[in-house]
């Protein structure tokens, strides 16, 4: 009988113990961790783990590849050119603004979307309302730095371009 | 090439010509073309969270240990902990800043590790497809191992981060499944350590890339170096942290904290103006029970009960004692100067003249988790614990607790209990 069965192979033996010791210990809170409400935690617990893989992640990531695309066709289109090494030069420029704002807004969504605004006024004696002024003057500032720093940059280029000898080695 | 930039001509890449062999599922190791994903990547993140991680558990367990939650029912939200509260200890009343800088460190490192994690995440997300779903039985352990730690670091990051923006929409009280839930996480977290440090260190010495199945076989064109992107990653941090630190400082530097849940400013200007907790409104506090007619402190010990107004209690000795307000949520005020009579005097009062034992406390709040609220004997001794009656020089307002308020040094915030009015002193 047991020749029927197609050979499992087991794999480390030393790694076996381990986890077995870490799942353990995890069953041990695990079931505290379930005791008063199984059903929500559980849903939270694997709920927050999908939402990041297959929600959040493929979004940004979705996102990102779309601006980059996007400068690189008005790249390719004013016709800056292609060498490698400078190939990524202005995307960051409006990648790390974004991101960064996102960032942000991820981490600080209840206090800036004004969700919690009752019982924060209320609870700590604060104005609730100033998250999403900051939000924004905070994101503004960083595209603005971030413009700043491309128009720095650009100006250096065309300098540089006008200085540079006409004639070519 | 672990360190450089992604060097090389990328021949799979062909940009104006459409990918007719693309794959089109996430488990095929094509489908994922960042050239920024590879072992010396990804060991790089991982040790920076084994660090940081490290740092917030150790904190967090401390933390814990600082509500005393062995003293007494009304301090332990967590009554089934069993094994697991195994190190508490009697928490210190030295030196006072010692909870201030503890949550202090546990909060704001875990904002400042979410760019982290999340990088940490997206270096590894070709692996949450991979296929076979098993090589071996102890392949298969270690993926379920894997679900534990993703959702269980998510878990805590997220409760974390919602429970200090008074946002309790998780299921449950805060305390139970952040401490239950870091255990969970820490059985996946040590177990992931002990089978991948060693060849994360390994792809951090040899600097050679070495083959792996996070290196994409169909790479993209870079838009990004390795080293850009890991700068990226830290200035998402540094953004974090600079608009969060700030909280635990009064002054110009709480106003750099402008997304934080007590940056920005304080509530109220002059002695009383620092950082609330919870207001006298939010507490149910009602302004007939706390006036100089209706108010009394209830004092019982050994020697019965002793029931005091407050203009007897002016007429006890007064100490002051400088000490901060530190909150579980992660901000704290600078020192305050508090005035009031020393809680080993009122031991003494009802027949506890050189042995203060424990006290238990109680408010005249209705409702909230710590209305009641027990302190330790070596809390009471301490001769900076007071039951506080004035604050920088002026009566105590309402939000701080008038008429009387306890102030224990390194004591959580909420164990300084506000509008106190029963004292029960006697071992718990």
């Amino acid at each position: 009988m047991l020749r029927l069965l197609p050979r499992v192979p087991i794999g480390s033996p030393l790694q076996l113990l381990l986890l077995a010791c870490s799942f353990a210990l995890a069953a041990y809170a695990g079931v505290r961790l379930l005791a008063d409400d199984w059903l929500g935690v559980a849903l939270w617990f694997v709920g927050v783990a999908l939402l990041h893989d297959l929600v959040l992640l493929p979004l940004y990531a979705i996102a990102d590849r779309a601006a980059v695309r996007g400068l690189g066709a008005v790249r390719r289109r004013v016709g800056a050119p292609p060498t490698p090494s400078r190939q990524w030069g202005r995307v960051p420029y409006v990648r790390v603004p974004a991101a960064l704002s996102g960032l942000l807004l991820l981490v600080w969504f209840p206090l800036i979307s004004g969700m919690v605004e009752r019982r924060y006024r209320f609870g700590t004696g604060l104005p609730a309302d100033v998250f999403l002024a900051r939000w924004l003057l905070i994101t503004a500032v960083l595209f603005g730095g971030s413009a700043l720093l491309l128009a720095l940059r650009l100006l250096r280029l065309r300098r540089a371009a006008k200085h540079r000898p006409p004639v070519v080695h | 090439m672990g360190r450089a930039p992604f060097r090389g001509v990328v021949p799979a890449y062909r940009r104006n010509m459409r990918d007719l062999d693309a794959p089109r599922l996430p488990s095929s190791p094509g489908f994922w073309r960042s050239p920024l994903r590879g072992p010396w990547f990804t060991s790089v993140l991982g040790l920076v969270l084994l660090v940081g991680i490290t740092v917030l558990f150790v904190t967090g367990l401390v933390s814990y240990a600082a509500y005393n939650p062995d003293l007494s029912p009304v301090n332990d939200k967590t009554p089934g902990k069993g094994i697991l509260g195994f190190y508490l200890f009697a928490w210190p009343t030295d030196p006072h800043w010692l909870y201030r800088l503890n949550q202090g460190v546990h909060v704001t490192l875990g904002i400042t590790l979410i760019p982290v994690l999340l990088a940490k995440l997206w270096s590894v997300v070709p692996r949450l497809f991979a296929l076979p779903p098993a090589r071996s039985l102890a392949h298969a352990l270690e993926r379920i191992s894997l679900l534990l730690l993703v959702g269980g670091a998510l878990f805590q990051f997220v409760t974390g981060v919602l429970n200090v923006q008074l946002d309790y929409v998780f299921p449950g009280s805060f305390y139970p499944l952040h401490f239950y839930g870091a255990w969970v996480f820490f059985a996946a977290f040590a177990v992931h350590v002990l089978l991948r440090l060693p060849a994360a260190l390994r792809n951090l010495r040899h600097l050679r890339e070495e083959r792996s199945d996070l290196v994409s076989p169909r790479p993209a064109e870079p838009t990004v170096s390795r080293r850009g992107a890991l700068w990226f990653v830290g200035g998402g941090s540094l953004l974090l942290l600079a608009t969060t630190v700030g909280q635990n400082f009064d002054g110009p530097l709480r106003r750099t904290a402008l997304l934080a849940p007590h940056g920005g400013g304080d509530p109220g200007s002059g002695p009383n103006g620092f950082q609330i907790n919870k207001t006298a409104a939010y507490a149910g506090i009602d302004a007939a029970e706390t006036g100089e007619d209706a108010w009394r402190l209830v004092v019982t010990g050994r020697t019965g009960t002793v029931r005091l107004r407050r203009d007897e209690l002016l007429r006890l000795p007064l100490y002051s004692a400088a000490l901060p307000i530190a909150c579980v949520e992660g901000w704290s005020t600078s020192d305050q100067w508090w005035r009031g009579v020393r809680l080993r005097d009122l031991a003494a009062l009802v027949g506890y003249d050189d042995d203060p034992p424990d006290v238990f406390v109680e408010s005249l709040q209705r409702s909230g988790a710590f209305r009641k609220a027990a302190l330790r004997a070596n809390q009471v001794a301490d001769p900076r614990s007071l039951l506080a009656l004035y604050v920088n020089g002026e009566e105590l307002s309402p939000d701080h607790g008038h008429p009387a308020r306890i102030i224990v040094p390194a004591a959580p915030g909420v164990l300084n209990t506000k509008w106190v009015a029963r004292m029960t002193f006697g071992d718990l």
